[in-house]
């Protein structure tokens, strides 16, 4: 199947008719909301180890849910058994569990209202879908990458891995809207071991995961996995000879393929509204960036400017509709430095009305059939300087930094102030140049003062597509995609810590 | 926890989904793992209820084997499945990738057996009723705080998940696994302050929530007096919580296969494991026991696919107490069957459990507390994430409650902190321990691991690195 239509096999499924049942059974109970939302999502994990498939498996999860407004309190209920009976019965169990809620419910819910989309779809754009290719296919693929790998002479392990997803969701409420929707994503990676004299150190592949079909590893336009394949091997040996960094302050030029992960941390998590009014204490954390600093925080320098978006094409987040039915939008959450924007769902919304003229950004989501929808990550990136400079010219202002490339390790306080990062490498740049890598760093900051800190933010020339699959966040918990953009950008004397000092080694 | 089927509209029973995939099958062998899951939840903030629901899923995942002349190929296939047409299109989906696959490097004989005693039964379940007790009181605590200026947020989930495992040499086994945990964080009204109480449990019978609103309210109270401390190394009690937080990493990170490959902290410089090796003090015994006390878990392997941790082959393998560390002795590493001929170990699949006890360590955080001149209290850790596997140096903060502790008293409340630490070191420079109790990790219990037992531990120069000010 590639990417021109919906998979009828997700297509030929009952979910119309159970949704009309369950909306149905809700609306005789009297709910003040229903929404049904049928999803099935195709997953598939191959793994290799110096040239040999370790494992493949396949999980499809298939089911519906369930989720009302009764008596102002939320109820769900999900299951699997495709019948129209159990669509009913959840139904029913939905609008008990509501009744369970209603009596300990002191804010009754409310939601944002939204225009009624009746029977629309949206297919993300890909050209062939990963899942349709031949497993043997694409596992010759990964033992060729270990393979190719290990002729390094520095390499004594070579891993290759690749998650691919086919995600397919039904959505339908008593206002009437009825969304079909199908998106595809991948995640390619490989990493290289080796020993040193006295040590050993892996370097990993820095491409970043994507909204897109096999085309990702077959077109050498979209990312060159050649190249990157034969420049590791002799990237591990420099970093296994590598001297260990000084402990102390330097300049940072920080590559998008480790900065998409601190904007992650820094930005997305802290200006999520329903961290920010505490909706998410118990577990994920609050915010810094609480409602009484919009449009006063400064968040950054003024050449800091973040977006936050559903809309972006071959984002791991990018949607046409929410799990409630939102049309997702684009819009701005930080601007020339400034605090001015949250994401939002449609409780959030409702709760904030000044907010996006009253209507939730579109920011709800479900990874699986049997979660309720909460208020997740848009694509949240940094936009980069019209006519900005290069790479080369932003490591040219440093006199004595690091250039800073590749995640590793990352860790941020539940309330999005302090974090401690790693990478896959890391040179030292020396009167405007690179000279070499040092190993063992670790960068350190506060949010606002690392942002305030951006003196440079790179052109369009420098801006990547970075991203994760594997956000986590509720209770129960549940696991996210999502793509954060950024350019190569400048930062001002960071701390920067060696980690086998912190060790105690 | 009832014993009956979650649902009257379940079409088939587990029983029969895996006697249908075993018979479907036209792979020269074939295992069939079903799991029948029911969960249910309250969440609350802001002193009201916000998200809750009941959930039930029926996971079904078959690995179909194919020999020939160059090994032996798998394929496995998982998805959610309640009917005999979904379990056939499973299998028919895992005989075609075992067909196309190539010899896996994990190959060995299948597990064999027969029935066991308990097969015929129907899977466990939970509902929202499990909670007609906690709920009222639920919201009577949230009427206590709110009259009190305090605000309550937390999360209570029960799940019972029945596991049933056959295969086309005759074993057929079931599992039943109840998991319950609750936690509650607790705020002043102006949020300056911030305390967490957490833990296990199997049925919810042994969770009082107007206790829990007590201790939140006594922890509260002890942040009447704030004390800012800077970074540096500090004589430091890691209460239960704290340590299941890094024991279950250190457990994690413990692969033989990559540890025999040079990769981590169990590595030997040059090649090989450093079992054998003291890697702890005398009298530091890390071990899991699928029939500890409280702390019940499965008794067999089950594996959906193989990685360095899992091997398909191993699917029912028995698993008994097995000692990781032993009187300070690494004794053993998580081993599939591959792995351990890899490595000349025995086998020793990881369990679902984990408890650290230390000879002599007796008492409780209190009694730890009470002989400490000057030091730090945590309430538990956050964030955890390893920052260099040479060392397992892992890097996390605090999180709800740091305390002063003076002349074996609590004095305050202190600033939260980022640590960096390795829990291997720990278990090598702590000064006292307290008995082992059941714990709760604040960072993993919640979705991984729940099933632990661990003392105090009270660290003499814990590396506090820098100040968070999250509060």
């Amino acid at each position: 199947m590639s990417g021109s239509g919906l998979d009828p096999t997700f297509t030929s499924l009952p979910y119309r008719q159970l949704g009309d049942a369950a909306l149905a059974r809700a609306r005789e109970l009297g709910v003040t909301h229903a929404d049904f939302r049928f999803e099935r999502v195709r997953y598939q994990h191959l793994g290799v180890r110096d040239g040999v498939l370790q494992g493949a498996s396949d999980r499809e999860d298939l089911g519906f849910a369930v989720r009302v407004i009764h008596r102002g309190a939320w109820g769900f209920a999900s299951g699997v058994v495709l019948t129209t009976d159990e669509a009913v019965r959840l139904a029913d169990a939905a609008v008990a569990v509501a009744l369970v809620a209603a009596e300990m419910t002191s804010s009754p819910v409310e939601i944002a209202p939204e225009p009624v989309y009746d029977d629309v779809t949206w297919i993300s754009p890909y050209e062939v879908n990963p899942l349709e290719v031949p497993t043997a296919d694409k596992a010759e693929v990964l033992i060729d990458w270990t393979n190719r790998l290990r002729t390094g002479a520095a390499v004594d392990h070579a891993s290759a891995s690749l998650e691919q997803v086919q995600e397919n969701k039904y959505y339908a409420d008593l206002a009437g809207t009825r969304t079909t929707q199908q998106r595809v994503r991948l995640h390619p990676a490989f990493e290289a071991m080796g020993a040193g004299a006295d040590t050993f150190d892996s370097m990993a592949s820095i491409a970043p995961p994507a909204g897109r079909g096999w085309e990702y590893l077959t077109d050498r336009s979209l990312y060159d996995w050649d190249d990157e394949i034969e420049q590791v091997p002799e990237l591990l040996a420099e970093k296994l000879k590598a001297p260990s960094v000084q402990a102390g302050t330097y300049d940072l030029v920080i590559h998008p393929s480790n900065l998409w992960l601190t904007i992650h941390e820094s930005i997305g998590h802290a200006t999520e509204l329903d961290r920010a009014l505490g909706y998410e204490a118990n577990y994920a954390g609050t915010s810094f960036a609480t409602y009484d600093k919009l449009n006063t925080l400064q968040y950054g320098s003024g050449v800091m400017n973040v977006t936050g978006d559903r809309t972006v094409e071959h984002g791991l987040a990018s949607i046409g509709y929410d799990d409630e039915g939102v049309e997702t939008q684009s819009w701005d959450i930080v601007r020339d430095g400034v605090l001015v924007g949250y994401q939002l769902d449609r409780a959030m919304g409702h709760m904030k009305p000044e907010l996006n003229g009253g209507r939730s950004n579109g920011c709800a989501y479900a990874d699986s059939p049997g979660h309720i929808p909460i208020q997740r990550m848009a694509n949240v990136s940094l936009q980069p300087a019209q006519d900005g400079p290069s790479t080369e010219e932003l490591i040219s202002r440093v006199e004595r930094g690091i250039y800073v490339v590749g995640d590793k390790s990352w860790s941020i306080d539940m309330q999005r102030f302090n974090f401690q990062f790693t990478g896959q490498r890391f040179y030292t740049i020396t009167d405007g140049e690179l000279v070499g890598q040092v190993r063992d760093v670790a960068y350190q900051a506060t949010t606002t003062d690392f942002w305030n800190s951006m003196e440079a933010v790179g052109g369009p020339e420098t801006w990547v597509l970075g991203g994760a699959f594997n956000c986590g966040k509720a209770q129960p918990g549940q696991v996210a995609s999502v793509s954060h953009g950024c350019p190569t950008s400048l930062f001002r004397n960071v701390r920067i810590l060696n980690t086998n000092d912190e060790a105690g080694h | 926890m009832s014993t009956q089927s979650p649902s009257a509209s379940l079409v088939m029973t587990p029983q029969s989904l895996v006697d249908h995939g075993v018979a479907t099958s036209t792979a020269d062998d074939c295992i069939v793992i079903v799991r029948n899951s029911t969960s249910a939840n309250l969440r609350w903030a802001n002193n009201t209820l916000t998200t809750n629901g009941v959930m039930h899923a029926v996971s079904v995942t078959v690995i179909s084997f194919i020999r020939s002349s160059e090994g032996v190929s798998t394929g496995s296939v998982s998805g959610s499945a309640s009917s005999q047409a979904q379990v056939t299109a499973l299998v028919e989906a895992a005989d075609a990738a075992a067909r196309a696959g190539s010899p896996a490097e994990d190959a060995n004989d299948l597990v064999t057996g027969d029935a066991a005693a308990d097969w015929d039964e129907a899977p466990g379940a939970t509902d929202i009723h499990v909670y007609d007790a906690f709920a009222p009181a639920l919201g009577e605590a949230f009427g206590h705080a709110s009259g009190a200026g305090r605000v309550l947020y937390g999360f209570v989930n029960h799940e019972v998940v029945t596991t049933y495992l056959g295969s086309t040499t005759g074993l057929r086994l079931r599992h039943v696994q109840p998991t319950g945990h609750y936690a509650c964080t607790g705020k002043t009204a102006d949020l300056t302050q911030s305390a967490w109480v957490g833990g296990a449990t199997r049925d919810f019978s042994d969770v009082d929530a107007l206790a829990i609103e007590q201790t939140v309210a006594q922890r509260l109270g002890w942040g009447s007096r704030r004390v800012d401390l800077p970074a540096g190394r500090y004589d430091t009690i890691l209460p239960p919580t704290a340590v299941a937080d890094l024991m279950i990493d250190a457990y994690w990170y413990a692969g033989a296969r990559v540890a025999h490959e040079g990769q981590s902290v169990y590595s030997k410089r040059g090649v090989g494991t450093r079992i054998g090796d003291r890697i702890a003090k005398p009298g530091v015994n890390l071990f899991s026991d699928p029939s500890y006390p409280g702390l019940a878990c499965a008794p067999f392997v089950t594996a959906s696919a193989s990685g360095n941790e899992s091997s398909v082959f191993d699917n029912g393998l028995p698993l008994g107490r097995t000692d990781w560390i032993r009187d300070g002795e690494l004794t053993s590493l998580l081993q599939t069957r591959h792995s351990a001929a890899m490595t000349q170990q025995p086998v020793t699949p990881m369990v679902d459990n984990l408890v650290l006890d230390v000879d002599g360590g007796r008492g409780s955080v209190d009694d730890l507390v009470a002989g400490t001149e000057r030091g730090l209290l945590l309430t538990c850790l956050w964030y955890i994430r390893a920052v260099d596997e040479q060392t397992l140096l892992l890097t996390g903060l605090t999180r709800d409650g740091v305390y002063l502790v003076e002349n074996g008293e609590i004095t305050g409340a202190v600033n939260n902190y980022r640590f960096n630490e390795s829990p291997v070191d720990l278990l090598n420079r702590f000064s006292h321990a307290s008995a082992t109790v059941p714990s709760f990790s604040r960072e993993w219990g919640d979705d991984y691991f729940s099933r632990t037992a661990t003392p105090a531990l009270r660290i003499p120069d814990f590396n506090m690195s820098s100040v968070s000010q999250a509060m």
